[in-house]
């Protein structure tokens, strides 16, 4: 059961990645792949799963959070973010050009609506989401947090240090969702610095963990975050380990750790788009 | 000279400990997290009183400055407690990132700093931290000099809206400051009027640069003597007040010359006021172990080290 028509939510998505290859492509520059992968997750958050005030407050007491810790998939978040009302849509054609809200990766320190911290130096984001889980324990506020990191930052040590201390405090208010999709800047994750069993990795270090397969499929994504959700409020933490494909949506993008972090020409952005049909009006450029 | 004396000698540390539990009584949103040093940070009466206000983290430094930015969201006043080196340098990524970018209201509470916790070497002592905290945009860098005066800071960090870094040290130190002295974040105090030299000191380099005003008295000197206990931001209007009547300054920190207060006092002079300075403080190198005090003279950090420097800055004025 969802909020939203399944059909609806896929509209959003496609009008998500048309404003991601947009974005992407207006600055030529930021990070494409991670962006189009994750693009089901951030739409299934923000306009199905998560409680969310009609204004934002940067506190965010009585509501769900969500923290992005691979600040580097800004362009998936922003469009997001204004989709769901916290900024103007026509804000998106200012991604990474001077004088800009929407920095390069996402940051408090320009205000944008909807930002709560600032990422994009990886490793950061399961400790401040575990900081501000904490502080709803303290403030008897039962909402949840969610935290988006990507598969290569798990490399990073920090989030292992983070990962022993949400087991050990019972942090039960905490979704984490990684996103699983075997590749980084430069190359595959097996390749570069193997993440070994992730499953087993976490559920040894105290967690639950849920997978989710088919992390491009709106309907898996959805009832497998119900399920992660199901899962809080019996003294473990969550993990989600959503499996995606880099570049999703676009096929010469997917297969690829390629389309990383370079913009598409001209040509590219039209072929592109026409595999993602407008649905709920472009941003004016 | 003005007349100092004292009663009784204490940790800056343990001034911090009894600031951090007043200011929880304050406010209830003051929480706390210790990285695995509760005992060496004095915070055992916080956690008495408010046990469900405190986060041990482990030996895990970097989660912790992350943890702390996060509970700030929910409207928490974060103390985070270790090391000075371990607040600083180990985790200078996140500080920069989750705190200082992100305006976290986060309260770096760093004990230990300098060359005097000792006997455990430059491994644990750091002389480069105020130089890095004081870098980041936003950061307010406060040094105070002894009990009373790091009991106040600390109440006052704590009512300060943004990220503030405290720090402070583990060896005994005379009470000097008035109990009921407020601590205003960014101004001065004024120790002894006079007219031949300013001498600015932060720190426990307060108490040593009191007792080179009383040598310098006996030599004739009169030693303008002012306690710069926020390094960032700097009391200014102090500095060239004191420096345009004097004519020459020392300054005098337990850290490395480069990057600490004489830099920011250097800093401002040469845009402002340029005037002969000398620095007390360390000549860029490491630490080593020993005792606290035999290391504070090894490297010239000590009221014989300011009555030089003054006699040197004060030849240098009379040259220019």
């Amino acid at each position: 059961m969802t909020k939203h028509s399944i059909h609806n939510l896929e509209a959003i998505v496609k009008q998500v990645r048309r404003d991601i290859l947009r974005m992407v492509h207006g600055c030529q520059s930021g990070h494409p792949g991670g962006s189009l992968g994750c693009t089901e997750l951030l739409v299934s958050l923000y306009f199905e799963l998560m409680q969310r005030k009609d204004h934002f407050d940067l506190n965010g007491m009585g509501e769900d959070l969500f923290f992005l810790s691979n600040g580097h998939i800004s362009p998936v978040f922003y469009s997001v973010l204004a989709r769901s009302g916290y900024f103007p849509i026509d804000e998106l054609a200012t991604f990474r050009k001077l004088n800009s809200r929407l920095q390069g990766h996402p940051t408090t320190h320009e205000g944008l609506p909807g930002i709560r911290v600032a990422s994009g130096s990886l490793g950061q984001g399961l400790s401040v989401a575990i900081g501000a889980a904490q502080a709803k324990k303290l403030n008897k506020d039962n909402r949840f947090v969610y935290v988006l990191m990507g598969d290569g930052e798990l490399q990073e040590g920090q989030v292992w240090e983070a990962a022993m201390y949400a087991a050990h405090n019972e942090m039960d208010n905490l979704i984490a969702i990684v996103d699983y999709n075997g590749a980084q800047i430069d190359g595959a994750t097996n390749d570069v610095l193997s993440l070994g069993d992730l499953p087993r990795k976490w559920m040894a270090f105290g967690w639950k963990v849920i997978e989710i397969m088919r992390g491009n499929d709106i309907s898996s994504v959805i009832s497998g975050l119900q399920k992660a959700r199901a899962s809080t409020g019996v003294g473990l933490p969550v993990m989600v380990l959503l499996h995606t494909e880099m570049g999703n949506g676009v096929d010469f993008m997917m297969g690829s750790h390629k389309w990383h972090g370079i913009a598409p020409s001209d040509e590219q952005l039209s072929l592109a788009l026409n595999q993602n049909a407008e649905t709920l009006g472009d941003y004016i450029a | 000279m003005k007349k100092y004396t004292y009663t009784e000698s204490k940790d800056t540390r343990s001034g911090f400990g009894a600031g951090l539990l007043e200011a929880g009584k304050e406010d209830e949103n003051v929480v706390a997290l210790c990285a695995d040093l509760i005992g060496s940070l004095k915070m055992n009466d916080f956690i008495k009183a408010f046990p469900e206000r405190f986060f041990q983290i482990g030996i895990a430094e970097a989660n912790m400055m992350g943890i702390a930015a996060g509970l700030t969201i929910g409207g928490k006043i974060p103390f985070t407690g270790t090391f000075a080196n371990f607040s600083t340098g180990r985790v200078y990524d996140q500080i920069r990132q989750s705190i200082a970018y992100s305006d976290k209201n986060v309260k770096i509470a760093a004990s230990h700093a300098g060359l005097t916790l000792g006997e455990d070497g430059a491994t644990h002592q750091i002389l480069e931290d105020i130089g890095l905290m004081k870098m980041l945009p936003g950061m307010t860098v406060i040094n105070p000099c002894d009990y009373n005066q790091t009991k106040a800071a600390t109440l006052a960090a704590a009512k300060h809206k943004g990220p503030v870094y405290l720090r402070f040290g583990r060896p005994v130190v005379p009470v000097f400051t008035p109990e009921d002295q407020e601590f205003v974040i960014g101004e001065a105090v004024m120790l002894n009027p006079g007219n031949a030299v300013t001498i600015l000191a932060t720190g426990h380099l307060v108490w040593e640069a009191i007792r080179a005003g009383e040598e310098l008295e006996t030599l004739g000197i009169d030693a303008e003597i002012i306690n710069i206990h926020t390094i960032k931001p700097l009391d200014e209007k102090a500095v060239l007040t004191s420096v345009a009547k004097t004519g020459c300054v020392v300054t005098a920190e337990e850290h490395n010359r480069i990057g600490g207060l004489g830099d920011s006092v250097a800093q401002l002079l040469a845009k402002q006021l340029p005037t002969p300075q000398e620095y007390v403080a360390v000549n860029d190198s490491f630490g080593e172990s020993g005792p606290p005090s035999a290391l504070m003279d090894k490297y010239g950090l000590n009221a014989d080290a300011i009555v030089a420097a003054v006699l040197r800055v004060l030849k240098r004025k009379v040259a220019t």
